[in-house]
């Protein structure tokens, strides 16, 4: 067992793990934090994805040895007093969630592409989330999603909370 | 949105507390004779509680084939494998475990020994290896008499095709894969939490393979992320989650990797149809024949009766005065195949659509011509097809007509022609097809379709509905408060849905088939009339005035007099005293069918073979819609996973029946760079089965996008010589086509 110590969403943690324990089950079964799901065995799909240190990675294929020491943001943590994340809003605004299995990774692999672009074209957006699978929008709406919260987020002042948070 | 769904996997509750987990120990051979299972090398690992192989369960009775009475009885599936192993994944023994990692581990102990046999592949097996022997045969069963197809079906016609193409298995690949969590109470009752498409259904396959009394299972449906009809009852891996559950008297949890879902859930289509096709020089369609092979996989399941469906659609929106189906049911040492979004309806339609384009090329007849000349005319009185189906009402011209317009069908021809001229070798495609579908199907016209609701009005002005159908991202949640609301004039966000707990709603036929809005939303809008005049009678003593006099404000959800709005009492109020409360049922005279036309616009590297997917442009015509975003967001899930057959996913199996398409980084699952963003056309036809007017919506999308999108490409590369392109059209595949198609003197096949 090793000893990791990370921040998870603003909350210091400190545990004692197996080396092999990937971070996705260090969040869900540990952290109790059950946002980021599993949904592939091969680093294909998404589900499971978290901000590292304001990246978006995919969680099931990062030891939670290896976030000892970073910052980690899941879906819960993305939203602060109750306000959803714009990011979240515009999801729920474009209808760009059906089951809901993908949305958690395609929410914050999305946060994590507008921090690295915050104007993206429709062609970016789409090439950005290449990695995130989802099998029911047909990504029609999530598109539109992202789209809509790159143009609120242009509008948002400086700093607002959306910033804030993803750098936390 | 903040704290993510709450699916199988998720679940906490204090009845699960110190769940074991079970792992299945899966065959690694297409077809085998097991000789030996030795599980002592497992039980010695740590954290191992249990192993048990299909000797264990063998008290339990086997699975029998779908379609009783017309498919062989001797292909039936132990819960776990026993003698014979008939496909790579099929569960064969189970260990189980205190902690998942522990699991995986103990996995590799169990020693299981195979003695291999030749695998069963194709359409076309031979009996030298029988999957059942005892059946003597490959060949389940048959829908419709071989014998029975004329001789003389095309006599008279100017132009004959037929061709033989393949619509190929693929994978459902919810993004949530199976899971189960099982716990017996003291007194003998099971609940099992399943991701499923109906509890009720679930509920009453655990009864049957387990052997219990009614009563005794309640099935509980958490959030389930996505199911495509292949979540529809119990599987063998629930109905052993549950035996060891009860085994071992402590709770069990399972989930499987997506490996196993890809391997061990059910696949869809698997369908070969050899297609003819007559008519006359400027193309009038006189004469149509549909044959059928359905590679069923390794057991007859839901697979075993698409054939069905598939014949039912044969002639799908045209007026043919002449066709024919028969099919002919296979088992193969492969998954089994079940319902995946369509299941049988999008096989009609891939075989027709490809038949059509096929003969306004060799009549030479542009195919939005041939497709506006054989369309059944406008109708508003059911019609009764040569197959028995009985389409409710339709506007199939209009439909064409409409998506031609929205596509800009004339200046797509243009661009084709230019590109065509100059030699580009980026030339383009534009494919087209027209459907008609079944929704909301019941058993049969003795039998129709029914679903129940349940809405209760509460003192603090809240409402509840119960519904049978079963919610996995449809937005019943929304679409039926919206209905309740317009009735009760209570607000959309004070009413709450339930579902999927069998306890709290013991019938129901949950959602598949593109039937839930048709029958359970009517159900709701039903029972809130029937709730509204019920209170109506209680308001009536409240207000000491005749019910007669009585009017309901929405807009106060309340009742008053009429001509004294001061004398008035609120819904909410009538509930204090006694429950306000009404079940009720909904019948629907029968089935529904929504249609409309896809267009899909590709562009093909003649270099490469690559096809991008352009635009695809659809008029989805399913009557009056009561949610516009939510009706569209269907159309568009339709729509990808529909193209996504045309031109990327293929479950592949090698010759010797191992599964080469294992995970998500070989099974080429739709991503968002693979299609454009969709253009949705309008046209509503409204059905007059239901008082809402509405028709299903849910697979309409993949219905039409699947040969819209294969006769694009097809039709992209048609000049240089190439007449058909079987899906998947991936670049290898087109790129062989345009190859064999320059072999000087060669004709295209």
């Amino acid at each position: 067992m090793t000893r990791i110590e990370l921040t998870v969403n603003g909350e210091k943690q400190s545990d004692e793990v197996e080396p092999r324990l990937l971070l996705v089950h260090y969040l869900r079964e540990v952290c109790g934090l059950r946002a980021a799901n599993v949904g592939c065995d091969t680093t294909s799909c998404g589900a499971c994805t978290v901000l590292l240190d304001g990246q978006s990675v995919k969680s099931c294929t990062v030891l939670a040895v290896q976030a000892s020491g970073h910052h980690v943001v899941t879906a819960e943590g993305l939203s602060a007093d109750g306000e959803l994340h714009p990011v979240q809003a515009a999801f729920r605004q474009n209808h760009g969630l059906q089951c809901g299995f993908c949305t958690p990774g395609m929410v914050m692999a999305s946060v994590g592409l507008l921090a690295e672009n915050p104007h993206p074209t429709e062609e970016e957006v789409r090439v950005g989330l290449e990695g995130n699978l989802c099998r029911c929008t047909g990504y029609h709406n999530i598109v539109r999603a992202v789209l809509a919260a790159a143009e609120a987020q242009a509008e948002a002042p400086a700093g607002a909370p959306a910033e804030a948070e993803v750098t936390a | 949105m903040t704290t993510g769904g709450v699916y199988t996997e998720d679940v906490v509750d204090e009845r699960l507390a110190g769940a074991c987990h079970v792992f299945f120990v899966r065959s690694p051979l297409a077809h085998a004779r097991i000789t030996s299972i030795d599980v002592s090398g497992a039980l010695e690992a740590p954290g191992v509680i249990a192993a048990f192989t299909g000797a264990d369960l063998a008290d339990l009775p086997a699975i029998p084939p779908s379609a009783a009475g017309l498919m062989n009885v001797e292909m039936q599936q132990r819960l776990l494998a026993t003698d014979k192993v008939r496909y790579v994944g099929e569960p064969v023994a189970i260990v189980v475990t205190e902690d998942p990692y522990q699991g995986e581990d103990a996995l590799e102990l169990v020693a299981v020994d195979y003695e291999p046999l030749p695998a069963v592949l194709g359409f076309d097996p031979d009996d030298s290896s029988l999957l059942f022997e005892a059946a003597g045969t490959n060949v389940a069963g048959y829908w419709g008499d071989r014998s029975s197809l004329k001789d003389d079906l095309f006599d008279g016609c100017e132009v004959v095709v037929s061709h033989t193409i393949v619509n190929q298995r693929v994978a459902p690949a919810p993004m949530e894969s199976r899971a189960a969590a099982a716990v017996w109470g003291d007194d003998g009752r099971l609940t099992a939490w399943i991701p499923n498409q109906g509890a009720q259904g679930t509920r009453d396959n655990l009864i049957t393979r387990l052997g219990v009394q009614e009563g005794q299972v309640r099935v509980i449906t958490p959030d389930v992320g996505g199911a495509f009809g292949a979540k529809f009852g119990a599987d063998p891996e629930h109905v052993v989650i549950a035996w060891v559950a009860r085994e071992l008297g402590r709770p069990a949890r399972w989930t499987e990797t997506r490996y196993e879902n890809l391997i061990a859930m059910t696949h869809g289509r698997a369908q070969q149809h050899t297609i003819t096709i007559g008519g006359s020089r400027d193309g009038d369609v006189q004469a149509y024949r549909l044959e059928i092979v359905q590679d069923a996989g390794a057991y007859p399941k839901i697979g075993a009766v698409l054939p069905f469906l598939t014949i039912l659609m044969t002639t799908g929106p045209y007026d043919i005065p002449s066709a024919e189906a028969i099919a002919k049911v296979v088992v193969t040492s492969t998954t089994p195949i079940g319902a995946y979004r369509g299941a049988g309806r999008p096989e009609a339609t891939a075989a027709l659509e490809r038949a059509i384009d096929l003969f306004a090329t060799e009549a030479g007849v542009d195919p939005a011509e041939v497709r506006r000349k054989n369309l059944l005319p406008a109708f508003t009185e059911p019609h009764r097809t040569k197959f028995g189906a009985l389409y409710d009402t339709g506007d199939y011209v209009a439909g064409l007509d409409r998506a031609l317009e929205a596509a800009n069908y004339g200046e797509l021809r243009t661009e084709q022609a230019r590109r065509r001229a100059s030699g580009d070798a980026r030339q383009l495609g534009i494919g087209l097809a027209s459907y008609v579908e079944i929704t909301g199907m019941g058993d049969g016209e003795e039998s129709p379709p029914t679903e129940n609701a349940t809405v209760e009005v509460h003192p603090d002005g809240t409402a509840t509905i119960l519904t049978g159908t079963s919610p996995h991202g449809q937005g019943h949640a929304t679409a039926w408060a919206m209905l309740a609301s317009e009735e009760l004039g209570i607000p959309v966000e004070k009413i709450t849905l339930q579902w999927g707990d069998t306890d709290l709603i013991p019938e129901g036929g949950g959602t598949g088939g593109s039937r839930s809005l048709q029958q359970g939303g009517a159900a709701v809008q039903q029972a809130s009339k029937e709730l509204i005049e019920i209170a109506k009678e209680r308001a009536a003593a409240e207000l000491e005035a005749n019910p007669a006099d009585l009017l309901f404000d929405k807009a106060r959800s309340a009742f008053a007099v009429a001509g004294d709005p001061e004398a008035a009492v609120p819904l909410a109020k009538l509930a204090e005293d006694e429950r306000l409360l009404i079940r009720t049922v909904f019948t629907q005279p029968g089935a529904t069918f929504p249609f409309g036309t896809h267009i899909a616009v590709a562009e093909v590297d003649t270099e490469t073979g690559k096809a991008t997917l352009l635009r695809v442009v659809t008029v989805d015509d399913a009557g009056v819609v009561l949610n516009p975003l939510l009706a569209e967001g269907q159309r568009h899930g339709g729509i990808a996973q529909g193209a996504a057959q045309a031109f990327l996913e293929e479950v592949v199996y090698d010759p010797d029946g191992n599964p080469l398409t294992t995970s998500f980084a070989d099974y080429p699952l739709l991503s968002a760079t693979e299609v454009p963003s969709f253009e949705l056309a309008e046209s509503v036809t409204p059905t007059t089965y239901n008082p809402l007017g509405a028709k299903g919506i849910g697979e309409a999308g993949s219905i039409g996008a699947t040969p819209a999108v294969q006769n694009a490409i097809v039709d992209a590369v048609s000049h240089l010589g190439v007449k058909h392109i079987d899906m998947p059209a991936t670049s290898q595949r087109v790129w062989q086509a345009l190859q064999q198609a320059a072999q000087p003197g060669s004709e295209q096949k």
